[in-house]
């Protein structure tokens, strides 16, 4: 397969029109996007505020999706808790995508013995569920925001590493490459101006089906107790709270639940419909 | 994967989509040897792995357990015991020593509970779990894959990939829930919790199950669409055989390789969704056993929960291995062809 030409064609795949799927997605990830920005404006009470009296009811005219433990309003809890899983998962793709995308080329680039010894980390890291990590490393760094985006990134990196480098792999033997080095041009600023522009396609596409996969990992660990520190309305922690009244309250574990379905579903699609865009490998 | 394979000759068909293997026996027992050692060296870096991190925890265990007001002499005896005096390649040691001759205890006090019986308690509900899953997972996703690819771009092949995307977006616990209230509670079908009644096992495996399904739905419909292209399809097609028989002998058995790859590429998943589906059922497998353990930092408990986890990942990418020989014809009959 020839790889991509220098630079991104500009032909068919950007003027495609927009699919149904894109649509939606694109919709999804607005409203939580929206939900997360204006989230102050959107509750009618503030996310810690407990009032035992109203524990465990249903929408009320105070409380439009109803209230859970300790009479916290759900609508406030989601919408603030969309601040953190959101944030979360971007930090997690953020760090993971850029340490990723920098290993991989540079090892690419180099080749030789740092190459090899990165592809064994790569595939030990690969020989382990990812999750299984996860979750030990949050029991070792104990429930804070930066463990858990650290354990995110523990093996979602390794994906973006692969990528690049089998990018760079084929990308430095082009003709451009060859002409920047004829020109001078040392290691680092060919891989950050020559090589790096022409990964971003696949990486963005990457990132994109990145994020969700952040988001339902984070959900995950913060549902198994191990996430969030007690008290932050991350959406995993949420349903985790609502489990115990799920048969005189389900609406207290499905609307967070609800609300990391729609989120990952919404990058899916967007993702899909990017992909058809901006990877070259179709 | 693939690259180490020896030889890429034997493929008399043109068009060879899995590298063919030596005819060499030998060889396959090498890969196989090959396989097993890389295997036992990843669960050593597992153990070691996890044996660094245990080290790392914030707080000292002994002092949590015994307060601050404990005897210098108490907390050395306790340190002791744990092994916690002890550098850590030798914790990673006794470990494994005891885990092989059946002797590890917990390391909690008294330290009298043996972590082997509990194992082998817990882990055949989280095998018996994943396998009922695996089974949910195939029943689903064969079918539906094979009918969207044969009726690719219409309705049905439509509404399947719209509910595949659906199902790799729901999170299992949600998924777990919306059964538990319908067949658990609205229609009191089945039992939601624990592992009492034998129709316990049917909900986890369905929660599980569809999850994965998801995913083996997409690839299937993708290979049955690679394999449909190909001529001897068309060659089957053309001497007259029905529909049937062209799709199942002639279609689907190809396209079982890539299938079986992915199902491999998936244990990792099925495994660490067991340890998320056994708490939302209250499942008593490996799973709740080592979130419990990790929240009463039982180290050994962790540390056997963790091997046992990695081992059975690691055997299940070594059987996928040779299922994939097995499933094509020209691993099983050297020389010859589909």
């Amino acid at each position: 397969m020839k790889p991509a030409a220098p630079a991104m064609a500009e032909d068919t795949p950007l003027s495609r029109p927009l699919g149904s799927g894109a649509a939606i997605g694109l919709l999804l990830v607005s409203a939580c996007a929206a939900l997360a920005l204006f989230a102050p404006l959107v509750v009618t009470c503030p996310p810690g505020r407990l009032d035992l009296a109203i524990a465990w009811l249903g929408p009320t005219a105070g409380h439009p999706w109803g209230t859970g433990d300790n009479g916290v309003d759900v609508l406030s809890q989601v919408a603030y808790g969309a601040r953190v899983s959101l944030g979360i998962g971007l930090a997690a793709v953020l760090v993971s995508g850029t340490f990723g995308t920098i290993a991989g080329a540079a090892s690419g680039y180099a080749g030789g013995l740092w190459d090899a010894l990165a592809m064994r980390v790569i595939d030990v890291l690969l020989a382990f569920p990812g999750l299984l990590l996860a979750i030990f490393l949050t029991a070792v760094l104990g429930p804070s925001i930066p463990g858990l985006v650290l354990a995110l990134c523990s093996t979602a990196w390794v994906g973006y590493a692969r990528l690049a480098r089998a990018q760079v792999l084929a990308l430095r033997e082009q003709g451009f490459v060859l002409a920047a080095r004829a020109l001078g041009a040392g290691p680092s600023r060919i891989v950050v101006r020559h090589l790096l522009p022409n990964l971003l396609g696949p990486i963005l596409v990457q990132a994109t089906f990145g994020l969700p996969a952040a988001i339902l990992a984070e959900a995950s660990l913060s549902f198994l107790g191990l996430g969030v520190p007690p008290g932050t309305p991350s959406w995993g922690a949420l349903v985790d709270q609502g489990m115990a009244h799920l048969v005189d309250a389900p609406h207290v574990a499905l609307i967070p639940g609800a609300a990391i379905a729609l989120t990952v579903l919404g990058f899916n699609f967007l993702g899909d419909a990017l992909r058809d865009r901006l990877d070259p490998r179709g | 994967m693939r690259s180490d394979r020896p030889a890429k000759g034997e493929t008399r068909d043109g068009a060879p989509r899995v590298a063919a293997p030596s005819r060499d026996p030998l060889l396959g027992v090498n890969r196989v040897l090959r396989k097993l050692g890389g295997a036992a060296l990843s669960a050593l870096g597992a153990t070691l792995l996890i044996s660094v991190f245990l080290n790392l925890v914030p707080g000292d265990p002994v002092e949590v357990m015994l307060g601050d007001r404990a005897q210098a002499v108490d907390v050395a005896a306790l340190r002791h015991q744990m092994w916690l005096d002890r550098p850590l390649p030798e914790q990673v040691w006794f470990f494994l020593r005891d885990f092989a001759d059946g002797q590890l205890h917990s390391s909690l006090p008294p330290f009298q509970e043996r972590i082997l019986p509990r194992l082998a308690e817990v882990a055949p509900r989280t095998l018996w779990l994943a396998a009922a899953s695996l089974a949910v997972a195939v029943a689903v996703s064969l079918p539906l894959g094979v009918l969207s690819a044969l009726a690719a771009g219409g309705a049905v092949d439509r509404m399947a990939m719209g509910l595949a995307v659906l199902g790799i977006s729901v999170p299992s616990f949600l998924a777990g829930h919306v059964l538990i209230l319908l067949f658990g509670i609205h229609l009191g079908w089945l039992p939601i919790a624990g592992d009492d009644a034998r129709a316990s096992i049917v909900l986890p495996a369905l929660t599980l199950g569809l999850g994965l399904s998801a995913l083996l739905s997409r690839i299937t419909r993708a290979a049955m669409l690679d394999v449909l292209r190909e001529d001897h399809v068309l060659a089957a097609r053309a001497r007259g055989l029905s529909e049937t028989r062209v799709v199942l002998r002639h279609a689907l058995r190809n396209a079982l390789l890539p299938i079986l790859t992915v199902l491999g590429l998936q244990a990792g998943g099925v495994l660490t969704g067991a340890v998320v589906v056994e708490k939302v059922f209250n499942w008593p497998g490996l799973g709740t056993w080592l979130i419990t353990s990790i929240e009463k930092r039982d180290y050994n408990a962790v540390r056997a929960a963790v091997l046992v986890f990695t081992l059975t990942y690691l055997a299940v990418n070594l059987l996928t291995d040779l299922a994939y020989a097995a499933a094509d014809p020209r691993v099983r009959r050297p020389g010859g062809s589909a």
